[in-house]
């Protein structure tokens, strides 16, 4: 037995020796793959990670108001308010007071109840001369303590673990008992704009494969020296800055702005009543298409060059009109860079977020915005890490259609 | 290159490195809104109290809003040592415990003597912030366009009567009481009515009258731009900028005082600033009597303190523009004042702005 089994030069068997220096060509891969891998993690998957977590994790008012929390937790959220929570209550605003942490809480309860913020920060001033029953020293000191509606949204507040945050994300709301229902019907945005972000990405993935295939084709079949000059003019506008570009669109399309004029000049609008191109819908979508054709053309032109012309004039031969060999023959072969331009382009412009705020006006605003709104204004960075959960699953949910139907190995990025 | 020279040239380096860094922890860096209301603060502060102190002052813009110090403060690298707040924002700040405290003790009392405290007007001086300007929104329109003005909050809503876009800003804020105002509520009521149901529909619906009209903006400096360039007809705007615009560009825009909402600008500083005692020297100079009247030459807001008020005197580069009759606080453009009401907003702003922005989005 032993006899037939191959050795290598220094005796060890040769099965052995090839896992051996296998395995050290996987370490020095490894190796040299370790630095990006270690970037990765700590400036993308972690922070995401941070990020989504607080979608769901909100201990502001469980870690400043402890006794209150453990109360509330036993209270079933609709029999009558007993002294035990409101003693609880108190004795929270009186160390909140003292330790100055009492404006956050109200604002953390302020996000289910409006008027929590006034009621919590008045109330925690005059809490240390509260005597027993706590439950009447609260009722006196504002009737808002007697609507129950009040210790609920407390109760809400309260869980330090909340499916609240993605509730509202999707124009839900977490009640006191643990059930979802639908928020109020004025303060529904967000599915709304969810909707208009699919479909102005949408769009504007259609107009840039509308626009991009052509030249890209242009590009493809062009001698090299034309076909670069052309590169250039498609890669220049992708050199210049975002902001840059987004302007020149306003002084483009505002209603005193270059193309106006022109209409104007040619009779198409008169002067007091000139198209609204921008600060809508419109003027996302035009300057977006822009901004987003490179990525369409470089794709395609990637694939596009690989594409032997031989194919197409083998078809003519054989008696092929010039539509049937390019639908039958070319166009074929060009999916895979349709695919990986299209899906570069629609999930870029589904978190599209500088270009609708500049040019976007009211109904041209994209989920992004309203994100961008949350960390900025109303520092609800909960409902904020929510609705980016939902994009990132929308975006998912893209891809895995696009695995389904076109299929992830077709696609080509060059 | 010999090992002696290479070593000369590092530690060189590292000395210049260490030198640059030495001098950048010697400024001060003041935050505010930009443009010509950042200018007059150059002018009346900054400089000044660079020339006391001999501390230089690194001036930023913002658009508003606490979220920049939040996040400041919660990675623990603030960046920002003095900050100019609307004093919503203060209040918010202070609550959220992202403001240092200030121990008004420290302010200079006014030239007769008064204490600091009796000399600031209301609300101008709370735990963590120190008021240093009167502003409000107030709506404007170009004369040369239109030589029968509009002259009441309720031509800003009528467009038969005055035609033409609308600018207005991006937020609830001061939008919700012009409504109402425009609607025949009396400034006196305005939040009583918003505290109801019925009232905050009855703003919405007077908004939705002109929807379709309007340019929303969401900096300062936008609102003059958009009246310059003839996007909109009139437009809501912060009196210091429709000022600045008439007084130093010569623009023929004029100011609607009817239903104006007045606010406090304030400073604060940063929970855990870097220069803490320089912020502190910087806020209690530049909140003196001189100094809060100087910055009114430069700008049409008026000083919180009210021993500045006699000192105030004209425009820096025109001794015949009086500021006096500028400000918002002039009895003649205070008549149908409405003050913002920092505690409403408080309470109903997580509300409003979701309801704000479904609104628009609809």
């Amino acid at each position: 037995m032993s006899d037939n089994r191959l050795l290598a030069a220094d005796g060890t068997p040769l099965k052995r020796k090839l896992a051996q220096s296998l395995f050290r060509t996987k370490l020095r891969t490894f190796g040299l793959v370790c630095p990006l891998l270690a970037l990765i993690l700590s400036a993308f998957v972690i922070p995401i990670v941070f990020m989504l977590s607080a979608s769901v994790y909100d201990d502001r008012y469980a870690s400043l108001m402890p006794k209150s929390t453990i109360v509330m937790s036993e209270w079933d959220g609709t029999s009558p308010v007993t002294e035990e929570m409101a003693a609880a209550m108190v004795a929270d605003l009186v160390v909140a007071k003292k330790e100055k942490t009492i404006g956050r809480v109200a604002n953390r309860v302020n996000r289910e109840f409006s008027g929590a913020t006034s009621l919590f920060k008045s109330t925690a001033r005059a809490a240390k001369k509260f005597e027993p029953p706590y439950l009447e020293a609260l009722e006196q000191k504002d009737k808002k303590w007697q609507n129950i509606e009040m210790w609920q949204a407390i109760k809400v507040a309260s869980k330090t673990y909340t499916l609240g945050y993605v509730a509202n994300a999707v124009d839900m709301r977490v009640n006191s008992t643990g059930g979802f229902e639908a928020q109020d019907e004025l303060r529904q945005i967000h599915v709304t704009l969810f909707i208009r972000t699919i479909e102005i990405s949408f769009i504007v993935t259609v107009a840039c494969l509308l626009l991009g295939y052509p030249v890209a084709y242009l590009m493809a079949n062009l001698p090299n020296r034309t076909a670069n000059l052309l590169l250039i003019l498609v890669l220049m506008p992708f050199w210049t800055s975002l902001l840059v570009r987004t302007t020149a669109w306003i002084a483009m399309l505002q209603s005193q702005g270059v193309m106006n004029d022109l209409f104007v000049v040619f009779g198409l609008a008169t002067d007091d009543d000139r198209f609204s191109l921008i600060y809508n819908k419109t003027g996302t979508l035009i300057a977006m298409t822009h901004i987003m054709l490179p990525f369409m053309i470089m794709p395609l032109f990637s694939v596009m060059k690989t594409i032997s012309p031989a194919y197409v004039r083998a078809a003519k031969s054989m008696g092929a009109t010039n539509w049937t060999a390019f639908w039958r023959v070319y166009f074929p072969q060009s999916i895979p860079g349709i695919g990986a331009g299209s899906l570069l382009v629609f999930i870029l412009a589904i978190g599209y977020y500088i270009t609708p705020a500049l040019v976007g006006g009211q109904d041209g605003q994209m989920i992004s915005n309203i994100i961008d709104f949350h960390m900025r204004r109303s520092l609800n960075w909960n409902l904020a890490a929510a609705l980016g959960l939902v994009l990132l699953v929308f975006v998912l949910f893209f891809f895995w259609i696009y695995d389904r139907v076109v299929g992830i190995d077709n696609m080509k990025l060059g | 290159m010999t090992m002696k020279k290479t070593l000369t040239m590092v530690s060189a380096a590292v000395l210049s490195v260490a030198v640059a860094s030495a001098a950048s922890a010697e400024s001060l860096t003041v935050v505010s809104w930009g443009g010509a209301y950042t200018k007059s603060q150059v002018e009346a502060y900054h400089k000044p109290w660079t020339a006391k102190t001999g501390t230089n002052v690194v001036s930023e813009d913002y658009n508003g809003g606490i979220a920049e110090i939040k996040a400041q403060v919660e990675a623990g690298n603030v960046t920002w040592d003095v900050v100019d707040v609307e004093l919503s924002d203060a209040i918010r700040a202070c609550d959220e415990g992202l403001a240092e405290e200030i121990d008004p003790a420290m302010l200079p009392a006014a030239p007769d003597g008064t204490p600091a405290l009796e000399d600031f007007i209301d609300g101008a001086v709370t735990d963590c912030a120190v008021g240093s300007i009167v502003w409000s929104t107030i709506y404007a329109y170009d004369s040369s366009k239109m030589s029968n003005g509009p002259k009441t909050i309720a031509d800003f809503f009528d467009v038969d009567a005055f035609p033409g876009k609308r600018g207005m800003r991006k937020s609830p804020k001061a939008n919700l009481e012009m409504a109402l105002a425009a609607d025949g509520v009396a400034p006196g009521d305005i939040y009583d009515v918003l505290s109801t149901p019925a009232g905050v529909d009855r703003a919405f619906a007077k908004l939705d009258t002109i929807k379709d009209d309007v340019v929303w903006w969401e900096a300062g400096a936008q609102p003059p731009q958009l009246l310059a360039d003839g996007e909109v007809a009139m437009t809501t705007a912060y009196n210091g900028r429709i000022f600045n615009a008439v007084a130093s560009e010569d623009k023929p825009f004029e100011i609607v005082w009817d239903a104006q909402i007045y606010d406090l600008d304030l400073w604060i500083i940063p929970k855990g600033a870097k220069n803490k005692q320089l912020a502190l020297d910087f806020v209690a100079f530049s909140t003196d009597t001189q100094r809060l009247a100087d910055q009114a030459s430069w700008i049409s807001y008026g000083p919180t303190r009210k021993s500045s008020s006699s000192l105030v005197g004209s425009f820096h580069n025109k001794p015949d523009l009086a500021m006096g009759p500028q400000m918002p606080t002039a009895p003649a453009n205070f008549k149908t004042a409405i003050q913002n009401n920092f505690e409403w907003w408080a309470d109903n702003q997580d509300e409003m702005n979701e309801r704000f922005n479904a609104w628009l989005a609809n």
